[in-house]
């Protein structure tokens, strides 16, 4: 059985180059352009615009500058499936079609799904979309085929810094604390882990190391199951329908019992 | 959090769920809504309602057909439909008792069964289809009482768990509230009500058994703006996404035109004629009904990724 693999992402060494999103496409044979149509952002160097069918690399360009741009910074960060341990797509599936691989990474099977979309709403990163080519939800599979034949994912193996690094997950968490401690010797007190201890969704197989708040790279701070709402939503309508059917049964049982006569007189609604 | 921010839901992207599935939601309500109070009318009804509970099944089955159309053409490959039944590469029963969308198609499968036999037994009891012993699935009768008591059941499931589907998310207003399938619910069985008294028109709009319709859709109405109550309070601070033009048509369309004037009506029939006034409310309610559906999925759905 092979090891946990994934990505550890160094924010801080990416230089916006979007090798990782062009290795990506052409591994997989996205498409370049929805249909022939490019639609860019318009504000930035970031005309991907966002994570979705089409798109499973994409890199952020996240500009912090003061309203005269006499002081600012860029950050980069090449975003990706998180391959959640607790995967909310996974969760809600309908029909099975993502599963977890014997690589602990998240896989939606394209033959199988068919493209309802719970899994785009479940998603707490936002990360998933429909191809319009495939008609079916699609994502990140960090190369299952180049694992199953030994080669590591195109994006990192493109990564011309080592911002997007592959491996085993513990080797990745020992790199990355080690990162970390370096930073915060260097004086970037605000370097920090995103994802990487089990306590965010039983821990991200593709995490990253963040010199800011998650919240700045558009990644949310406390991300949750879907199912946390499961329980309590369906005890909810439990108690509607007690009382929906207790309304009932006085309106028309009140009817049943009373005698003809009366029966009569009870056109009064209210 | 940032202070604009509001919620973690934030930060995900919305599924494209649009009109068929708001009509989906919304016939759907009805199948299940219609069965349900055809079998409380049936169970608990006087003897001579029972055509008034067969109007309830002549809906639930159509209604329920109609929506798994609505549902169906809105998946990405709408022939892979079976893929929430079976699996595609085992053959093996496909079932999640965690996943409301797995869980709601089973149901649906359940319920469109059960309607189907009420349909049936609605007909052979009018006397439109001579099979003497489908008048069986239809109570007085251990048979009867459990297709209404289960059908019933099912079709309630129907009618809310599509509001718990919308809970089970990470979506913005959906994920950040415990009460839509409560609200659906009821919503359900207020919309039912209303096309029930719609349908018995003026044949029925005097009979003791169309009274008690009303009445029972009053008080499903006083529940249904307390739930409503408690889905705005239960938003908190999502409560923002709605300070806008779907605020707007909320509180116009859905309380005030399909509920609070459909109650006055109701409370107050001679305001316009008990005819007019029972017509009018009735079709309120379903216009609140589905605007409720309306601003739900849509308010959610407009909601994008951050970046």
């Amino acid at each position: 059985m092979p090891e946990p693999m994934g990505f550890f992402t160094d924010t801080t060494v990416c230089i916006g180059c979007k090798a990782c999103e062009v290795a990506c496409k052409e591994w997989n044979q996205l498409p370049a352009t929805n249909g022939g149509v490019s639609t860019l952002s318009g504000d930035s160097y970031d005309n991907t615009r966002r994570l979705d069918g089409m798109h499973w690399r994409h890199v952020k360009f996240i500009e912090q500058f003061s309203a005269e741009r006499t002081d600012g910074r860029w950050l980069l960060m090449s975003d990706v499936c998180k391959h959640c341990v607790r995967a909310g797509c996974m969760e809600v599936c309908p029909t099975g079609a993502i599963i977890r691989t014997e690589f602990d990474t998240v896989v939606i099977q394209s033959d199988v799904c068919n493209g309802c979309r719970d899994c785009i709403a479940a998603c707490p990163f936002g990360v998933i979309g429909v191809n319009p080519v495939s008609g079916v939800a699609q994502k990140c599979t960090l190369c299952y085929d180049r694992l199953r034949g030994g080669l590591e994912p195109a994006c990192s193996k493109a990564c011309p810094t080592e911002s997007i690094q592959f491996g085993t997950i513990a080797d990745l968490k020992k790199k990355a604390a080690a990162r970390v401690g370096q930073l915060h010797m260097n004086g970037e007190r605000r370097a920090h882990l995103y994802g990487a201890d089990d306590t965010m969704l039983g821990g991200l197989n593709s995490f990253f190391l963040l010199v800011d708040r998650p919240e700045v790279y558009g990644l949310p701070p406390d991300p949750k199951m879907p199912s946390r709402n499961l329980v309590p939503s369906s005890l909810w309508s439990v108690l509607g329908a007690i009382s929906v059917g207790l309304l009932g049964l006085v309106s028309f049982r009140t009817r049943a019992t009373r005698p003809a006569e009366v029966r009569d007189e009870s056109r009064r609604v209210v | 959090m940032n202070p604009g921010v509001w919620s973690s839901t934030l930060f995900t992207g919305p599924p494209e769920w649009r009109w068929l599935i708001i009509l989906y939601f919304f016939v759907g309500g009805l199948a299940g809504g219609s069965y349900f109070v055809a079998a409380l009318i049936d169970l608990f009804g006087a003897r001579e309602d029972r055509p008034l509970a067969r109007l309830g099944y002549y809906v639930a089955f159509p209604a329920v057909a109609l929506s798994g159309i609505f549902l169906t053409f809105d998946l990405g490959h709408p022939f892979r439909f079976w893929h929430m039944l079976v699996q595609s590469n085992t053959w093996r029963p496909m079932f999640k008792g965690y996943s409301p969308m797995s869980l709601g198609s089973w149901a649906l499968l359940l319920f469109g069964i059960f309607a189907f036999l009420a349909f049936l037994g609605a007909l052979a009891d009018a006397g439109r289809l001579r099979a003497p012993w489908l008048r069986r699935v239809r109570p007085p009768g251990v048979i009867g009482g459990l297709v209404a008591i289960v059908g019933g059941l099912l079709g309630f499931f129907v009618a809310g768990y599509t509001g718990v589907l919308l809970t089970v998310t990470n979506r913005p207003i959906w994920a950040d509230t415990t009460l839509l399938g409560l609200n659906f619910l009821v919503s359900a069985a207020s919309t039912s009500a209303a096309l029930l008294i719609l349908l018995a028109g003026r044949r029925w709009r005097a009979t003791a058994g169309v009274a008690a319709l009303e009445r029972f859709d009053a008080w499903v109405l006083i529940l249904e703006l307390v739930a409503l109550i408690g889905l705005l309070v239960s938003l908190g601070s999502m409560l923002q996404a709605w300070l806008n033009a779907w605020g707007v048509l909320l509180v116009v369309g859905v309380v005030l035109v399909g509920i609070l004037v459909p109650l006055l009506l109701l409370w107050k029939p001679r305001l316009m004629g008990p005819d007019l006034s029972a017509t009018l409310g009735a079709f309120l309610i379903l216009v609140g009904g589905f605007i409720f559906r309306v601003v739900v999925i849509l308010s959610s759905d407009g909601i994008g990724r951050p970046m």
